[in-house]
């Protein structure tokens, strides 16, 4: 009886009676989420642009911001840093194109997706060992992102928000909007939706699959350095976040593997819901929930909407 | 010229049906298990210790692995978390009975596995593909958790840790710190000859043929009357018996104690490559591909100093990463059945040398 | 051949399976309309009509693969609700597919061996054991299986993995397949597809050789008029998920709607 009052009542009393801190919570939520969202659509990038499954999405994040971190540090100009990172990311993308998925083209998809295993495991020794393995800290002063917090004292309290994070959210949105415009107004934009739909009927027309391929993965791994900038400023650049990097497949999960509305809707349900039970539910546990509450939350939807909040249900032929 | 199979007829079809249907394939098969046994007699301790018992206990969960992913077509990322709960279930039972067999409680950890891996697969009938990879990311998460927060689990020690008690079978000590190296090894011999023959026996068969008749095609494997949510079940079952026992056996008689962090979603990782670079489908190719990727790290620590190189610890655990990347990557270009069809592509060109086919 | 496992035994010539008014829609598009017409023990029936005629959706409707909305089928004298595909195999319903759905990283043999999994019954302790009874089983059933391979001249092939065999011989494997649940009732999904004129006499061979040798009743779809007026006793036409003709060849040869149909002239 207790316990049931412990799970059912207390925690929505506790909300009711302290609103700050659950406003508080819900912000820190959707701040998690924002940053699982920007992970989360550079792998719709490629999924709808290539079909490939990239589990390295995560490790390009890191990738980027450590490159990024890691020629700051050997004493370049923090825009220099910034423009020769982003050269390194069209040299991974190009890489990426002609050692992986050119020779790999046509075969089953579980194959490419293994395939970017092989990419992962290639990132994490190849930027350790340029950069090393030990946490950097994002000199946020350098790259002119803002410092301190906005302090509200309403609803009986107070709610921080941290200008970083606000600064975080309106990137990204920015980010969406400029992807959206990309997509349905450019030519090269246009090509990608083509090659979605069908690879063959793209070819037919004349799209190069090799170049599209080049420009997605470019493309996400722009997204990963914007990620990178904003996650390695909140915490230290180093490869233990690839963890939670990894909390960007249940977020897929609920969005589907090729909507973009449904990476961003997706990651925001999923900090959300991990933040506000790892608050009001995780004491009850022992704590320490948001390891595994976005992979149980997905597992369970999954049971009951196989394609997802916005996928299209799949009538099965033979 | 040696390895031919010319002159020997099969006369009935059990001897058709046999798993090494050809005479030198046997002899071969003796030799290696004979050069197992003997082994120990080498009296090299690494050899024993640091190389042989890891490399058969890390074959052991890449043939559980494969039951699942290779023979069933189940995506697991979840591995390491079931050989967590064969460990956990391990110590607690010797913990609670102290006076059982050891042996006894090490296999009877695979059954909790059996059953932790089976409610895990219980989503496999509605998701397939990557979707069932997510939920085996939910086990690992979930049960990964469970280690670190269960206090029960590792008998409240405040370190968070499980020590493995000494226990001894016929006067003869097989954990704990005081056991010998040998003793070990043959322990952990006799479960993987015993476990791989039981596996080859269970694919060879209607259930291994049911299982891939759902992997190659899962709507046509039910409209022959193959019931699809039993058979995945059962392979999830079988995988994480065998990858409970090879938990089991890994903190028991190699570590001989362990934190969560062993069971975590790196050690999925690992067997997972294990089966791409050794072949999925392929009992041959868990050990081929265990091996690579288990001995490969050893070899690259080693080797710059029998060159005469002095390379630091953590340049060469980067070049492992590397290696380990492009191995797979490179792999999957240039045979996607990985090293056991290379094996089998070069017993063929054998049979019919001198002729090209 | 083997008793039927559920149901009565249904003599030659008696209705084996009946469809009334089975009807069947994707999210508001018609597969099939109203369809009724029955396959009698013993005969081979074809199901026949333009690209789109809702023929493939209405066998995935008799195993059990898909359900109608509307409709209902009778099976050897039993009246079926729902019904889930492995229930339709272990009745003694076999199917080929209009793209060949073998098992593309196992061989011919252990294709058409999985083919008797439903017959094959010794227990998991046992095929741990692979001795004793689950050999036994294991050896008697490919004896079975032999018997396929000779009677589909497949004998070489038994080793390689179905997805290097030509396109043809895939065929012949499925066929086997199918043949090795012992069925009743037989479903053909275009047969003789993408074959030249030599393969398709032998698989007309194989359908007669079956029909007769086996008494396995056959319902198959297939586009070659000429194949299908040699091979069927019985006709069954759909145009748009509907039945437009039903009888036998020398009637459908002559029925106005059906020529319409595939002339395709407005209605």
């Amino acid at each position: 009886m207790h316990m049931l009052y412990m799970i059912f009542i207390d925690p929505f009393m506790q909300m009711a009676q302290a609103p700050d801190l659950f406003a508080q919570t819900l912000w820190d939520g959707l701040v998690a989420g924002v940053l699982y969202a920007l992970i989360a659509l550079g792998f719709v990038l490629i999924f709808k642009a290539s079909g490939v499954f990239n589990f390295a999405q995560g490790i390009m994040v890191v990738f980027a911001a450590l490159t990024l971190v890691g020629l700051h540090d050997a004493g370049l100009n923090a825009f220099l840093a910034l423009a020769l990172t982003i050269g390194v990311m069209f040299i991974l993308a190009f890489t990426v194109e002609r050692a992986v998925l050119r020779p790999l083209v046509n075969q089953p998809d579980i194959i490419l997706f293994m395939a970017t295993f092989g990419i992962t495991y290639v990132l994490i020794g190849f930027g350790e060992y340029v950069f090393g393995g030990d946490p950097k800290v994002m000199p946020t002063d350098a790259f002119y992102l803002p410092k301190g917090a906005i302090t509200y004292h309403t609803l009986g309290g107070m709610v921080q928000f941290q200008k970083l994070d606000i600064a975080a959210a309106i990137v990204a949105s920015i980010m969406v909007a400029g992807l959206a415009v990309f997509f349905s107004k450019t030519r090269i934009g246009r090509a990608l939706r083509a090659v979605a739909d069908s690879h063959e009927a793209a070819l037919s027309v004349g799209i190069s699959l090799e170049q599209i391929w080049v420009i997605v993965w470019f493309a996400a791994g722009l997204v990963a350095l914007v990620t990178g900038i904003f996650w390695g400023a909140r915490s230290d650049v180093s490869f233990a976040l690839e963890v939670i990097a990894l909390k960007a497949l249940p977020v897929l999960i609920l969005g589907g593997f090729t909507s973009v509305p449904g990476a961003i809707v997706g990651g925001l349900i999923i900090g959300l819901g991990e933040k506000l039970f790892e608050f009001y539910w995780g004491p009850l546990m022992g704590g320490g929930t948001d390891a595994w509450f976005a992979y149980v939350i997905a597992l369970v939807f999954l049971l009951f909407r196989p394609q997802g909040l916005f996928g299209e249900k799949i009538i099965e032929r033979i | 010229m040696l390895y031919r199979e010319a002159g020997q007829f099969k006369t009935d079809y059990a001897s058709d049906q046999a798993i090494f249907p050809i005479l030198q394939d046997r002899i071969g098969l003796a030799v290696i298990l004979a050069v197992a046994i003997l082994l120990p007699f080498a009296n090299n301790d690494f050899l024993t210790n640091a190389v042989m018992i890891p490399f058969m206990i890390f074959t052991l969960a890449a043939i559980g692995l494969n039951l699942l992913t290779g023979y069933t077509g189940l995506l697991s990322l979840g591995t390491g978390a079931f050989m967590g709960v064969g460990a956990y279930a391990c110590y607690k039972l010797t913990s609670i009975f102290p006076n059982v067999n050891i042996l006894i409680w090490v296999l009877c950890s695979g059954f909790f596995a059996a059953a932790v891996g089976t409610v895990f697969g219980l989503p496999s009938l509605r998701i397939k593909g990557f979707y069932l990879a997510i939920a085996t990311l939910a086990a690992q998460f979930f049960l990964e958790w469970c280690f670190i927060r269960v206090s029960w689990l590792y008998n409240y020690n405040i370190s968070g840790a499980i020590e493995v008690p000494q226990r001894t079978l016929f006067g003869i000590i097989v954990t704990g710190p005081r056991a010998t190296a040998e003793t070990r090894y043959y322990i952990v011999l006799g479960f993987l000859v015993l476990m791989t023959w039981a596996a080859s026996n269970v694919v060879h068969g209607r259930i291994g043929r049911s299982w891939m008749a759902v992997r190659d095609m899962d709507i046509a494997a039910e409209l022959m009357g193959i019931r699809l949510l039993p058979t995945k079940l059962l392979a999830f079952a079988v995988s994480s018996f065998y990858c409970g026992v090879a938990g089991a056996l890994m903190v028991f008689l190699w570590y001989g104690g362990a934190e969560p962090t062993v069971f975590n979603i790196n050690q999925s990782f690992t067997i997972l490559f294990m089966i791409i670079i050794g072949g999925l489908g392929s009992l041959l190719g868990a050990y081929l591909g265990a091996a690579l990727i288990f001995i490969l790290p050893i070899v690259l620590r080693f080797a710059p100093e029998v060159l005469g190189l002095h390379i630091h610890a953590a340049t060469v655990e980067h070049i492992t990463y590397i290696t380990t990347g492009v191995l797979i990557i490179f792999f999957l270009i240039a045979e996607p059945a990985g090293l056991a069809r290379l094996w089998q592509v070069g017993k063929q060109k054998l049979r019919v040398w001198p002729f090209p086919y | 051949m083997r008793a039927p496992t559920n149901g009565p035994d249904v003599a030659a010539g008696d209705v084996l399976l009946a469809v009334e008014n089975v009807s069947l829609s994707f999210g508001g598009v018609r597969a099939v309309s109203d369809v009724s017409f029955d396959i009698r023990k013993g005969e081979i029936r074809a199901i026949i009509g333009p690209n789109g005629a809702g023929k493939t959706s209405m066998l995935n409707v008799i195993n059990g693969f898909y359900h109608p909305q509307e409709g209902r089928i009778t099976f050897k004298g039993q009246t079926r609700p729902k019904m889930r595909p492995y229930e339709a195999a272990d009745g003694g319903i076999a199917r080929t597919f209009q793209n060949v759905a073998l098992f593309r990283g196992m061989t011919a043999l252990d294709n058409i061996m999985a083919g008797r999994s439903l017959k094959m019954n010794k227990s998991f302790f046992w095929q741990l054991l692979r001795y004793g009874p689950a050999m036994q089983e294991e050896v008697e059933h490919r004896a079975r299986v032999e018997e396929i391979i000779d009677f589909l001249k497949i004998q070489e092939i038994r080793r390689i993995p179905v997805g290097r065999l030509p396109y043809g011989l895939q065929k012949r494997v499925e066929l086997g397949r199918a043949l090795a649940m012992e069925p009743e009732l037989l479903l053909l999904d275009e047969p003789m597809a993408g074959m030249n004129l030599e393969e398709k006499e032998d698989m007309s061979r194989f359908i007669l050789d079956v029909n007769d040798h086996y008494g396995t009743t056959i319902a198959l779809i297939e586009h070659d008029m000429g194949v299908v007026m040699d091979l069927s006793d019985r006709v069954v036409v759909l145009d748009h998920g509907e039945k437009i003709a039903d009888g036998t060849p020398d009637e459908i040869k002559s029925n106005q709607a059906v020529i319409d149909a595939y002339l395709g002239v407005a209605h």
